[in-house]
């Protein structure tokens, strides 16, 4: 990828999640942020492809290290949110 | 294969783009994340058969390393979803800059991968920029993490010449990324690895519990950019993509946050807030109640509301408060909560947390719905919140001055219920406490409030 389209890339990936975002409410500032946080597990995709092509003994250490910690970033970004918003669907309960 | 693969991010990118924009809106919040979860699933799996087609045509070193990578992926995916599934609902903050930590971790371990692999010219750069974030990011989520739980002190940790020498730690790091910029050398990886990581433990020391919320954002917008680099190194798109979406998001997000809690993010940055000696003398006297008077007040009530905030988060106090307030409507009395944006250990924290307790959605109250309704209640009970309520924020000079509070000062009654004597994270004296119609009821919220229900229900 040359400089000027990755440059491109970036500026309207950042333009979109200023913008997909912009009008949040303040209760949602916790999940929001949580979920933000489950997506960019995504480099977990980047630390596997970086282990397969590992050489050295050094690199499969540190390819290891990355998958697990990706992995456990996605894995547990999603849980925690998920939990998270249960509480928003959950219907009022009767009586009272 | 590699189209297949291509097609497959780019669709997780649609997917991502489009649950963050569901995520920002209350209806539609649960589907957004489902959406993002089948981006991901999308985007591992189509990783996934590409990798084995790739092992399998480089034979037994590349098999060897597949079955690392499948092994890592078990463990961690494991680990974190037992954990973040059995964690309490009030610990789920530190839960997201645990595993925020973990991304910003794998960015940087990716960088050194690559670094270690040769990287050359604006690659390289790029590569090092996304270690020094994403190690920054994973030392002071790490940090954030360790304040939240309770393992050290959550009040600004501070001493002599702090700024200085994390400025120099930082300044350190970045000529070491020069230097390695020009020639590499596996000990100067590691001193400027160690380095970044020092600075983002450094640099969370002296920032309060009260602040962490505001960090544990701005780092996950570091993480995401972090995210973004490293996907350039390694020229994947998904990275790119998402990594800079959740950048830039995190980033408007960290803004958003640090205005509803009336902090500026370089404030927050600098920390020690809540050190300095509270302003002016209050007049007046904190006056205690006992539990059955209390019990009285509240049950002889016509209309009282609840004001719950970061105390009742800490004693987990929510199932207690609901039990308390359904005997007080088996009673005839109207009972309201009032929210505050800020109330609990994060903007909209306290909303999930009631919820969780099975208070019900018309029951809660934010600021500008409540504030008129004070004059009107009989009781206002203060849960474990303080400066969201403290008068002195209307008074130019406070250093809460122009933070919006629930007016729980116009209520008739107003009782207080109250660990100890301290003072709120901004560590200005309450002048709500010293008021005439204000009684203090001191210990646990959680125990506070069981005692609360044994002698209402012996009224």
């Amino acid at each position: 990828m040359d400089l000027w389209t990755s440059l491109y890339i970036f500026l309207l990936a950042a333009f979109t999640g200023y913008e997909v975002i912009s009008r949040v409410p303040v209760i949602l500032h916790t999940p929001l942020m949580s979920g933000s946080n489950f997506i960019h597990g995504v480099v977990l995709v980047g630390a596997m492809a970086v282990l397969v092509n590992a050489q050295t003994p050094a690199q499969q250490l540190i390819g290891f290290v990355a998958v697990l910690l990706g992995a456990m970033n996605a894995a547990g970004g999603y849980a925690v949110t998920e939990r998270m918003l249960e509480m928003f669907e959950r219907k009022p309960k009767g009586g009272s | 294969m590699n189209n297949v693969l291509q097609l497959a991010y780019l669709l997780t990118a649609l997917l991502f783009i489009l649950g963050l924009r569901r995520m920002s809106a209350p209806s539609t919040a649960r589907g957004g994340i489902t959406l993002a979860g089948w981006g991901m699933i999308l985007a591992v799996v189509a990783s996934l058969l590409v990798l084995a087609v790739t092992a399998k045509q480089e034979g037994p070193p590349g098999l060897v390393n597949f079955g690392l990578l499948a092994l890592a992926l078990v463990l961690g995916t494991l680990i974190s979803w037992i954990a973040a599934c059995r964690v309490a609902m009030t610990d789920m903050p530190q839960m997201v800059a645990l595993f925020n930590g973990m991304g910003g971790g794998a960015a940087a371990a990716i960088a050194a991968v690559e670094i270690l692999g040769g990287l050359q010219g604006g690659l390289l750069a790029l590569a090092l920029l996304g270690a020094l974030i994403g190690a920054i990011s994973f030392g002071g989520s790490l940090m954030a993490f360790a304040k939240l739980q309770g393992l050290i002190n959550t009040r600004p940790i501070v001493f002599p010449a702090q700024r200085p020498l994390n400025l120099l730690i930082l300044i350190l790091a970045l000529a070491l990324g020069a230097l390695l910029l020009v020639g590499s050398h596996p000990g100067l990886i590691g001193a400027y690895f160690l380095l970044t990581l020092a600075f983002g433990i450094l640099m969370t020391l002296p920032i309060g519990g009260g602040d962490m919320p505001v960090l544990i954002s701005l780092f996950n917008a570091l993480t995401g950019l972090a995210v973004g680099f490293e996907g350039f190194a390694i020229g994947n798109p998904a990275l790119i993509v998402a990594g800079t979406v959740v950048g830039a998001a995190g980033t408007l997000l960290t803004v958003l946050m640090a205005k509803a809690m009336n902090r500026s993010i370089s404030s927050v940055l600098l920390g020690g807030f809540g050190q300095e000696q509270a302003q002016g003398s209050v007049e007046g006297s904190l006056k205690p109640i006992d539990v059955e008077d209390a019990a009285i007040l509240l049950g002889y009530a016509g209309k009282v509301i609840m004001v719950p905030g970061y105390g009742m988060a800490l004693a987990q106090a929510q199932h207690k408060l609901r039990e308390l307030a359904d005997l007080l409507e088996a009673r005839g009395v109207e009972v309201k909560y009032a929210i505050h944006p800020v109330a609990g250990r994060m903007p909209g924290h306290m909303n999930v947390l009631l919820a969780e307790a099975g208070v019900a959605y018309e029951k809660l109250f934010d600021l500008e719905e409540i504030n008129p309704e004070f004059a009107s209640a009989d009781v206002a009970v203060v849960i474990g919140a303080n400066d969201v309520v403290n008068p002195a924020a209307r008074r130019p000079g406070s250093p809460l001055y122009g933070m919006p509070i629930l007016a729980v000062d116009q209520a008739k009654n107003v009782l207080v219920l109250k660990r100890g004597q301290g003072r709120g994270f901004a560590g200005v004296e309450n002048e709500l406490f010293y008021l005439p119609q204000t009684r203090m009821l001191y210990g646990d919220a959680q125990e506070t409030l069981s005692r609360l229900v044994q002698a209402l229900k012996k009224l």
